[in-house]
């Protein structure tokens, strides 16, 4: 379809198991070839592979955006990357510590060269099972990078009691329900649960139901009776029904909408672009699938703070559910009017 | 607009059968003359002799990708992500300016007249002046480099603005502010104003002798390539689906004055080049076609057709009688007019 290179992103707290996860994507024999780019030299030492220092200047677009920033640096070092263009498969991105993942993310999509050129496939975070929940309440950036993956390892698995995992997972959910989420020791992942995800790729939001309901490992196992069995207490996967009291995060929330009338396009596209116009700085990430009112098609859509990208993607299958659904992350959102403004969408 | 806009100009008078092709193999990114031999700047490693009477020979530059190209007319100067600036004469002969310390990338080179060279890495700018080499640390990365006409200033722009550098002084570079992302740069020929293409679909300039800003928007992508006609009277930029070029001609430079816009095609201008003596300026498309277009009375001329890749390189020999042309796909040639 695309000859573009994927870009991974990776990012994790501080200690949480970065250069681990890199080493391990490096050094197992899996026949790619990577471009690296990195914040410090010196921990990786593979052949073959292209590694490049990167210096995370992130700055704001003139584009009347103040949520747009991108980083300035990704931009020339992809540009200089694709002159050597068949010596790499793929591309990841590690960020420092407290790199907040949004400027890597809309780089792709605000950068056209780079975006003509590159993908963006992933945002992966490593979170450690041990600390994150301390870090959650005391560092704003491990909280945005939970909140914004799009596939998270638990790592240190080890070094935690199995009540101290399942409370920190279920905090993890109750901020990011959607992620595909392994638990790690030491990074201990196949390849391609990190490599390959295409999560930002419109014709891959086929389905936006919590990722926890989908067995790990398994993306499109919708063996929910296995999910009970794997985690006993069966309540906490309704978390949009507000089951998740608990837990629930105070500054980080998804919320979920869904609806099976017909939206009407007319008052959907103004009230998403008026939402993440008013509340993109607090959006992180955003999905959709929507039925617009005589549309034999689905419309998918996908979005990063402000920036949204969206397209037809197929027609109805008979017999599918011609259901609407759309799912944003972020902070302090204003779940009453968000849901309220979705339900004036419907097709009158 | 009593033309049609068509990508084949098959009505339009043609060149494109006086073209020497010539086979690069690689992806060109750059092409500059050294009096009257085409040389092509590969993707990777090597630059491309290309002369009239013999065989076309490789010249092994970098250990890896080239990232940035200038010229004096007699020499070539290169950056390469083998964090080496690499001088090559027009024999052939390739000899090491400077190594970067921590081997960073080179992502930035320009030429004076006088031969001095310049260069960036991050945020490092240095030039070697013939006996000495100086540097200077700057606020972000450096987008652009450009020598001042004439005296020893460069002009480095950066993230916020443009630094402007003397460096046979201690003083510290002047700053040039304007918020946003500031990539090429050049000096008008006359040295008064200071010119930047940007992150965002716009230009930036500055009058040097008031600090007026100029702004200068309107365009579909980032200006890539941008360059001042002879004598001076017309900015010519890429960036749009024709030709634009701003004016220079009255006391305040292009400020409350529109474009002239010229050559529009189906396609997006990716790279333009001045004629050297005449108001001409060759214009390459993202289709592949290359026009020349006379700025007095939009006269067009086909110097290459369309296909299949974008064209990456377009620069005139000194006396504008040669045109060379490089694409993304590695095809290239040298019209000869």
């Amino acid at each position: 379809m695309s000859d573009k290179i994927p870009v991974t992103v990776l990012t994790g707290y501080l200690g949480a198991g970065k250069t681990t996860l890199l080493n391990r994507i490096l050094s197992e024999p899996h026949g790619q070839k990577f471009a690296v780019i990195v914040n410090e030299f010196g921990e990786i030492g593979i052949d073959n592979d292209l590694i490049v220092g990167a210096d995370e200047e992130v700055f704001e677009m003139n584009n009347g955006c103040i949520c747009c920033t991108v980083r300035g640096d990704l931009i020339r070092i992809i540009d200089g990357l694709m002159r050597r263009k068949g010596k790499f498969d793929a591309i990841i991105v590690e960020t420092t510590g407290l790199a907040d993942p949004a400027p890597v993310a809309q780089t792709f999509f605000v950068d056209e060269s780079v975006g003509q050129k590159t993908k963006l496939d992933a945002v992966v975070t490593v979170a450690d099972a041990k600390w994150l929940k301390d870090r959650l309440k005391d560092a704003p950036e491990a909280k945005n990078q939970v909140a914004f993956a799009d596939v998270i390892l638990l790592n240190k698995t080890d070094l935690v009691t199995p009540e101290e995992l399942r409370e920190v997972e279920m905090r993890i959910r109750a901020i990011n329900p959607y992620a595909m989420l392994h638990k790690t020791e030491r990074c201990s992942v196949p390849l391609n649960a990190v490599i390959g995800r295409n999560a930002f790729d419109l014709d891959r939001i086929l389905d936006i139901e919590p990722a926890f309901l989908e067995s790990d490992g398994h993306d499109h196992d919708h063996d929910h009776d296995h999910h009970h069995h794997d985690h006993g207490d069966g309540h906490h996967h309704h978390h949009d029904h507000g089951g998740l009291k608990h837990y629930h995060d105070e500054e980080m929330q998804s919320v979920s909408l869904r609806t099976d009338k017909p939206l009407d396009p007319d008052k959907f596209f103004p009230w998403i672009q008026d939402l993440t116009q008013r509340e993109g700085p607090n959006i992180l990430r955003s999905k959709g699938i929507l039925s617009f009112k005589d549309d034999p098609q689905r419309f998918v859509f996908q979005g990063v703070h402000m920036i949204l990208d969206g397209d037809h993607q197929r027609d109805w299958r008979e017999g599918e559910p011609r259901e609407s659904r759309v799912v944003f992350i972020g902070r302090d959102l204003p779940e009453a009017a968000i849901r309220s403004g979705f339900e004036a969408c419907i097709a009158g | 607009m009593d033309r049609s806009v068509t990508d084949t100009r098959s009505n339009s008078v043609s060149v494109a059968d006086r073209t020497r092709p010539v086979a690069a193999g690689a992806a060109v990114v750059d092409l500059h003359f050294l009096g009257s031999l085409p040389v092509f700047v590969l993707a990777e490693e090597h630059l491309l002799f290309a002369p009239a009477d013999g065989e076309p020979r490789t010249v092994a530059v970098h250990d890896g990708a080239i990232l940035s190209a200038a010229s004096d007319g007699r020499t070539i100067v290169t950056g390469g992500d083998d964090g080496r600036v690499v001088r090559t004469g027009a024999d052939g002969t390739v000899s090491v300016v400077a190594t970067d310390p921590k081997r960073r990338w080179i992502d930035q080179v320009a030429m004076a007249g006088d031969g001095t060279v310049a260069w960036s890495a991050g945020k490092n700018a240095s030039v070697h002046t013939g006996k000495a080499e100086k540097s200077v640390e700057l606020p972000s990365t450096a987008g652009g480099l450009a020598f001042a006409p004439k005296g020893m200033r460069l002009a480095i722009a950066h993230y916020n603005g443009v630094s402007l550098w003397f460096p046979n002084t201690a003083a510290a570079p002047e700053m040039l502010p304007w918020k946003g992302s500031h990539l090429n740069v050049l000096f008008s020929p006359d040295g008064k104003y200071v010119m930047t293409a940007m992150q965002e679909a716009m230009l930036h300039g500055w009058r040097l002798a008031d600090r007026r800003d100029m702004r200068m928007s309107g365009y579909a992508t980032k200006v890539r390539s941008m360059g001042f006609t002879a004598g001076g009277r017309w900015l010519a930029t890429s960036g749009a689906d024709q030709l634009i070029l701003w004016p220079f001609t009255a006391k305040d430079g292009p400020m409350g004055k529109a474009p002239r816009m010229l050559a529009p095609a189906a396609s997006l201008v990716v790279a333009v080049a001045c004629h050297p003596r005449q108001e001409v300026v060759a214009i390459g498309y993202a289709d592949g076609m290359v026009l020349l277009v006379r700025i007095e009375d939009g006269a067009e001329i086909v110097a290459k057709t369309p296909g299949p890749a974008p064209v990456t390189a377009l620069a005139w020999d000194a006396v504008g009688t040669q045109l060379g042309f490089g694409t993304e796909d590695g095809q290239a040639g040298v019209v000869t007019l």
